[in-house]
């Protein structure tokens, strides 16, 4: 990884643009809007996450080893939250059931 | 330090023996840093996937404490945050192009503002101790229906915004031992990972709270 030196205009357009989506999450946050709100809010967290690791953290010049690490991060995180969920969420679903 | 990328030097400044070279040294710190980021991943989402699930249990009672947070401290700290990020980023540019005292400055200003953070931070957990938001015995919530329940939220809010905290006051002192280690002249273009890895982890923290904004203060606006 040769060290490529970023501009601070790249810095300072990702900077504007996570104060631009906080500025939007709260306002989204104050639209009514049912489920959607939670789908919003979080689409917004995962952009401005995105914009900091990719930009900040500077993952886009990182090394194919290092992008392998990050995904595998993520996906165990998904692993996580998916397998606690379909427990969860699927809990009532076979009446007869009861001791699930 | 001498400039190292126009003679043959054997060794350039920075550079351990068992490396070939400075980049591959600096990608072997950058990949050991991510390995640890990562047991941060798993170890905040065991707390995110506990707020997921009773969030789905109780999600009228998480809803009504929305009106008991203050959205504006909470904008303004992810503001702080973000802005702090921005600081950060450009200590490790400035440590990359060798301008040793702008690293110091905006070190010191990503220092600032940390501290600003964390000073909102006490304010809030002051205006909970105030209304009696702390969960245990001295527990009280405005809504009857959802005592038990609201507890559970503000039990995971403290959890997950104290370790926040905690991870900002290590961030604070990681940042003024960088601090320190500028002043001595200890960077140099061919040499700044402390910068860069220690920018890694601020960064970090910086996500949690973009994740932990919405879910704890944003929740039920609406209704």
């Amino acid at each position: 990884m040769s060290h490529q030196i970023v501009s601070v205009k790249v810095y300072a357009a990702v900077f504007g643009a996570l104060l631009a989506l906080t500025i939007t999450t709260v306002a989204v946050s104050k639209l009514e809007l049912g489920e959607f709100n939670f789908v919003a809010a979080m689409t917004i967290a995962v952009i401005k996450a995105t914009l900091v690791v990719m930009f900040f953290m500077d993952v886009r010049h990182a090394t194919s080893m290092t992008k392998l690490f990050v995904g595998a991060g993520l996906f165990w995180m998904t692993i996580l939250l998916v397998f606690v969920l379909s427990d969860y969420l699927s809990r009532g679903w076979i009446p007869g059931l009861r001791w699930l | 330090m001498a400039d190292s990328d126009t003679t043959l030097a054997i060794h350039e400044p920075g550079l351990r023996h068992h490396f070939d070279d400075s980049a591959q040294q600096l990608d072997s710190s950058t990949l050991g840093m991510w390995v640890f980021l990562v047991t941060e991943v798993m170890f905040f989402g065991g707390m995110f996937g506990a707020y997921t699930v009773y969030r789905n249990m109780y999600p009228d009672a998480f809803a009504s404490t929305s009106h008991f947070m203050n959205v504006t401290i909470g904008a303004i700290n992810t503001g702080v945050l973000i802005f702090s990020s921005f600081t950060m980023v450009l200590a490790v540019r400035s440590a990359q192009l060798g301008q040793k005292k702008a690293i110091i400055a905006f070190l010191v200003l990503t220092l600032i503002l940390g501290c600003v953070f964390l000073t909102l931070k006490y304010v809030e957990y002051h205006e909970k101790w105030v209304d009696h938001h702390i969960p245990g015995p001295s527990f009280q919530y405005q809504d009857p229906r959802y005592v038990h329940q609201a507890q559970i939220l503000f039990f995971l809010y403290f959890a997950m915004t104290g370790m926040h905290a905690i991870h900002m006051i290590v961030g604070a002192g990681l940042l003024t031992t960088l601090i320190v280690m500028a002043s001595r002249n200890r960077f140099s273009s061919a040499w700044y990972t402390p910068v860069e890895m220690i920018g890694l982890y601020w960064h970090f923290v910086d996500i949690v709270w973009i994740f932990l904004f919405p879910l704890l203060y944003l929740i039920g606006h609406t209704q």
